[in-house]
């Protein structure tokens, strides 16, 4: 029995400056590896591929699956670096034109991918009625345009695609006969209702395109020089895995897939579901809420690079705390500013002339690194209020995450999470797990898959119990098709929101389901098979069909629910 | 050019192609004299802008973020809104209150064409046989403040410093030229497709929202509205003036405290006459959908308090904060402005926003003058939004006195805020 042989899998985490791996057996970590990231990425992960097989005596056949979290998009969006040239085709005229695309954008970003655009005649209403036909000699002249340019990346976005694809999807088909080479990303895979949010993160994933080919391939490459056979995942921003070859499309589903694997990590080595996480690194502390064991996600739009987007990202509040943080007196400063991956250089204990936060740790002594005698000297005055200032720094950014006043419990994770030694205020306990230095490669390893059904309902034509048990089977069908265990596969969100104006009492339903990576096989296609959304709004439930376009990728749909344009929150 | 051909952004070639004819610089009427000592809006204006009517909004109002979009693109083309002063405005001047109808969610998806507010405008003018001489703001909180600087832009029009809210409301009757008696009629809707409807006669403010709300779910769901007509001597009776510069000053004190790392919702009091109610956090949040208004309440504790009970505030919103008690007892009421803003950065906090752990300065400002007469408060008083609760203003005025406003500090600051 194949299925039920504990799956031994990788889990690494390819930070700004460690790259970090887990082997894990089944739910049992069994070996961690912390490396040094490297410039070109592949030599940082070999090394650490190499040492974690190596310490777990394993041999690269016996793995299940390599999972890798990675924040290479993200900085390569933030850095303004190895983004291609890229078009968006807007369907929306005669409505939008006086915001076109990009138009919020930082102007050396929009640049930098050349502010490529073309309004063109499509789209539709709220209600599915079209805005205006689309003309496809206005299409066909832009994708003209674009091979007289060189373009070969290009992001269609239509006004209410999220409601009805198919003004988007007819655009990329003739796109694609005037540039067959050419990738297309289309908005409603990606974000939700905002036309400009939505059509920004499709134009940022489409100039990450040969980006992640590259990458990826860097990461195959990597695989294959150390034997390594098992199928290769990426963690996405919601905590999920997708198949290498869809990332390869959806490179931007990886932005904030770092801050999801620590809570993901952390809420697997604690056992808890319900907590808040403090993630706390060399230079930053991250802290976010766990609800049933997945990251809460933020109700605003996200910045990424100075870019508005609306797709999922876990809601995280970040301070400037770490274990490299300066600690300054007189007035009593701690971070932000940080000597960073210099920590085991420039910090008091090993030997620097910076007074950081792990060396206050250290002469509190509750912190066994370096060399405490460096330390000695220090006030105890001073290290007792710098202590006093960290440990209100984490109770104040717990607070703000908690969703109730009631106490919750908190988990400690990061390598800088020794500096919190004290019961923390408005926690009911607070847990360190093992392993907790490495609970982002933790969290891609153990990674799971998921199943998406977003679906207007009649309500006319099923009964409510009806619509939101179709829409449960239906999901949880996905996860099983997409590669997950059935007896784990379990429905982690749900929401329903009824849609005014429409006729007919219609009602949006979104369903996610996810379950454990079976142990063998690959999933066919990528991890997520989504069900599109029916063309035209208050359609009655829709199972199962296959889908003519499926060469774009699973749609990924849009929450209807919250407030959908609040204040821009900046990455930082 | 009908579509396909790449366009530079942010060139006037670009704006008179969204819009043929109206948005040219040579179709601009030219600035009327009376509106020559006014001040012309520039991009760091729109962005003090979008923060004030922010506040102003008390919560609701939708957020100018893509209003100010739009604004800065003319600004960027040279296409400049002029500031007048409602003291300036002849009497026989005619203008025209202007704002979005419909559902704001529908806007962030369907963005303008650019043309929808000026076709009603012009609509609206031609239909009256009036040339029209300048644009009113009819609600300066929230999303509809940037609108008619748009159209201030692309037609050449002055903007007059006032509007007819102070603040943001949920429906059309709660404005001060209708409270005024003003005839709703005749009105005008424009879309994206330049269909543009005028209504020749509406019985009253009811029926034209009536009529309109039907006709803006066929427009997309949402269009734009240019109402009430109205003669400079009308909008020296009803309008509340000041009210734009106001929210210029009140955005520029949040944007100056925040580089300066001060604080800004003091910065916000040193501006307007007003009370600062708490520091809080927002401890309790209840929401629930009535009649298509977003209701709710929401608890407040105040932050170094430990948490006890009379430390706690409680506020009710039906899409704008409403009523705020302390221990029970009603502490400030509507039309009284109760305005949330960040703590750190001073950004208005909406009642769509709002959530466990959100840290908040709680700020009560005094209602306009005009919002407070006994036929304003039986439209916009706590009653009329199903509080029973007396309306007990807080001392002072929003914007001083009637008189025309100074250019720096307003004089209307209260000894004890």
């Amino acid at each position: 029995m194949a299925e039920r042989q504990a799956l031994v899998r990788l889990g690494i985490d390819v930070g700004g400056t460690n790259t970090d791996a887990v082997l894990m057996n089944g739910n049992r970590v069994v070996a961690k590896v912390k490396t040094p990231t490297t410039p070109d990425v592949t030599s940082g992960i070999t090394t650490a591929l190499r040492g974690a097989l190596h310490a777990a005596a394993v041999p690269a056949s016996a793995l299940g699956g390599v999972m890798i979290g990675t924040t290479h998009f993200t900085n390569a969006v933030v850095e303004r670096r190895h983004l291609q040239p890229t078009a968006c085709v807007r369907l929306g005229l005669p409505a939008t034109g006086v915001l076109p695309p990009m138009i919020d954008w930082p102007p050396d970003l929009r640049e930098t991918i050349g502010n490529h655009y073309y309004l063109v005649h499509g789209g539709h209403e709220f209600d599915g009625r079209r805005i205006a036909e689309l003309d496809p000699g206005e299409v066909r002249r832009a994708g003209r345009d674009m091979r007289k340019k060189g373009i070969r990346s290009v992001a269609v976005s239509a006004v209410f695609s999220p409601v009805t694809a198919e003004a988007e999807l007819r655009a990329a088909e003739t796109l694609r006969e005037e540039l067959p080479d050419a990738e297309v990303t289309l908005s409603h895979q990606i974000g939700r209702l905002g036309l400009l949010e939505r059509e920004n993160a499709a134009i940022l994933n489409a100039c990450l395109q040969d980006l992640a080919r590259r990458t990826i391939g860097a990461f195959r490459q990597a695989l294959a020089g150390l034997g390594i056979t098992a199928p290769l995942y990426l963690t996405q921003n919601d905590g999920t895995l997708m198949s290498a070859e869809f990332a390869e499309r959806y490179p931007v589903l990886t932005f904030a897939s770092g801050p999801t694997n620590s809570m993901r990590g952390a809420a697997f080595l604690s056992g808890l579901r319900d907590a808040v996480v403090v993630d706390v690194g060399g230079t930053t502390t991250d802290v976010g809420a766990l609800a049933r064991g997945f990251p809460r996600e933020a109700s605003w739009a996200v910045a990424v690079g100075g870019v508005r987007t609306n797709f999922r990202m876990p809601d995280v509040f970040s301070v400037g705390l770490g274990g490299g943080s300066h600690v300054l007196d007189e007035p009593l400063r701690v971070g932000p500013r940080s000597v960073g991956y210099e920590l085991t250089t420039r910090a008091l204990v090993f030997g620097g002339d910076v007074l950081t936060a792990t060396d206050v740790a250290v002469a509190a002594g509750v912190a066994d690194v370096g060399d405490p005698r460096r330390v000695s000297h220090l006030s105890r005055d001073l290290v007792a209020r710098a202590l006093d200032r960290i440990q209100a720094m984490v109770e104040e950014a717990v607070d703000r995450m908690k969703l109730s006043p009631d106490p919750v419990p908190v988990v400690l994770v990061g390598g800088g999470s020794l500096l919190v030694a004290r019961p923390i205020r408005g926690a009911s306990e607070v847990v360190r797990p093992d392993h907790f230095e490495a609970a982002n490669a933790v969290g891609a390893a153990i990674a799971q898959i998921s199943g998406e059904v977003d679906r207007i309902f009649s309500l006319d034509q099923v009964s409510r119990d009806e619509a939101l048990t179709a829409a449960r089977r239906e999901a949880v069908e996905q996860a099983v098709q997409a590669g997950a265990r059935p007896d784990t596969v379990e429905i982690v969100e749900l929401e329903e929101v009824p849609l005014a104006y429409l006729p007919s009492n219609a009602t949006r339903v979104r369903v996610k389901a996810v379950g454990d990576l079976a142990g063998a096989g690959k999933p066919s296609g990528g991890p997520y098979l989504h069900q599109r959304f029916p063309a035209g709004p208050a359609r009655g439930i829709r199972c199962g069909g296959t889908n003519p376009y499926s060469t774009f990728g699973p749609g990924r749909m849009f929450r209807a629910s919250g407030p959908m344009h609040p204040p821009p929150r900046s990455e930082g | 050019m009908s579509g396909a051909a790449r366009r530079p952004a942010g060139g006037l070639a670009d704006l008179v192609e969204v819009a043929p004819g109206l948005h040219a610089a040579a179709s601009r009427s030219p600035l009327p004299e009376w509106a020559a000592g006014g001040w012309t809006v520039t991009p760091a204006d729109a962005e003090a802008i979008a923060i004030g009517a922010g506040i102003l909004g008390t919560g609701g109002g939708g957020n100018p973020y893509l209003g100010k979009l739009q604004l800065v693109r003319y600004l960027e083309a040279g296409l400049e809104p002029v500031v007048a002063d409602v003291s300036a405005v002849p009497d026989d001047a005619w203008g025209c209150a202007i704002g979005g109808m419909g559902a704001p969610t529908v806007g962030l998806e369907k963005l303008p064409r650019g043309t929808e507010l000026a076709d009603a405008v012009v609509a609206l003018g031609a239909h009256a046989g009036r040339k029209m001489d300048f644009v009113v703001i009819g609600e300066i909180g929230g999303s509809n403040a940037m609108g008619p600087l748009s159209v201030g832009a692309q037609l050449g029009l002055p903007v007059l410093d006032c509007d007819a809210m102070g603040r943001a409301f949920p429906e059309l009757q709660m404005d001060t030229f209708m409270i005024g008696g003003v005839s709703p009629s005749p009105f005008s809707l424009a879309d994206a497709h330049r269909n543009v409807v005028v209504f020749h006669r509406v019985e009253s403010p009811l029926w034209a929202e009536r009529l309109a709300r039907v006709l803006t779910v066929q427009m997309g769901g949402s269009a734009a509205l240019a109402m009430p007509l109205v003669s400079g001597a009308d909008v020296r009776r009803h309008a509340i003036p000041g009210t734009l510069s106001l929210a210029r000053r009140l955005g520029q004190a949040v944007l100056d405290a925040r580089r300066a790392h001060r604080d800004p919702a003091g910065a916000v009091l040193d501006v307007v006459a007003g009370r600062r109610l708490a520091d809080a956090k927002v401890v309790d949040v209840e929401r629930r959908t009535v009649g298509g208004f977003a209701r709710g309440r929401m608890v407040l504790e105040r932050l170094g308090s430990g948490g006890g009970h009379a430390a706690r505030l409680e506020i009710a919103f039906q899409n704008e904060y409403l009523v705020a008690w302390e221990d029970g007892e009603p502490l400030v009421t509507v039309p009284d402005l109760i305005c949330l803003v960040d703590l750190d950065r001073g950004d208005p906090v909406s009642t769509e926003v709002l959530r466990y752990g959100l840290r908040v300065a709680v700020l009560a400002l005094p209602a306009p003058l005009e919002l407070k007469t006994p036929a304003a408060l039986a439209v916009v008083g706590p009653e009329a939004f199903g509080y029973q609760v007396p309306f007990r203003p807080l001392p002072g005025e929003l914007l001083g006195s009637r008189a025309a406003e100074p250019a720096g500090k307003l004089s209307g600051k209260l000894p004890d805020s």
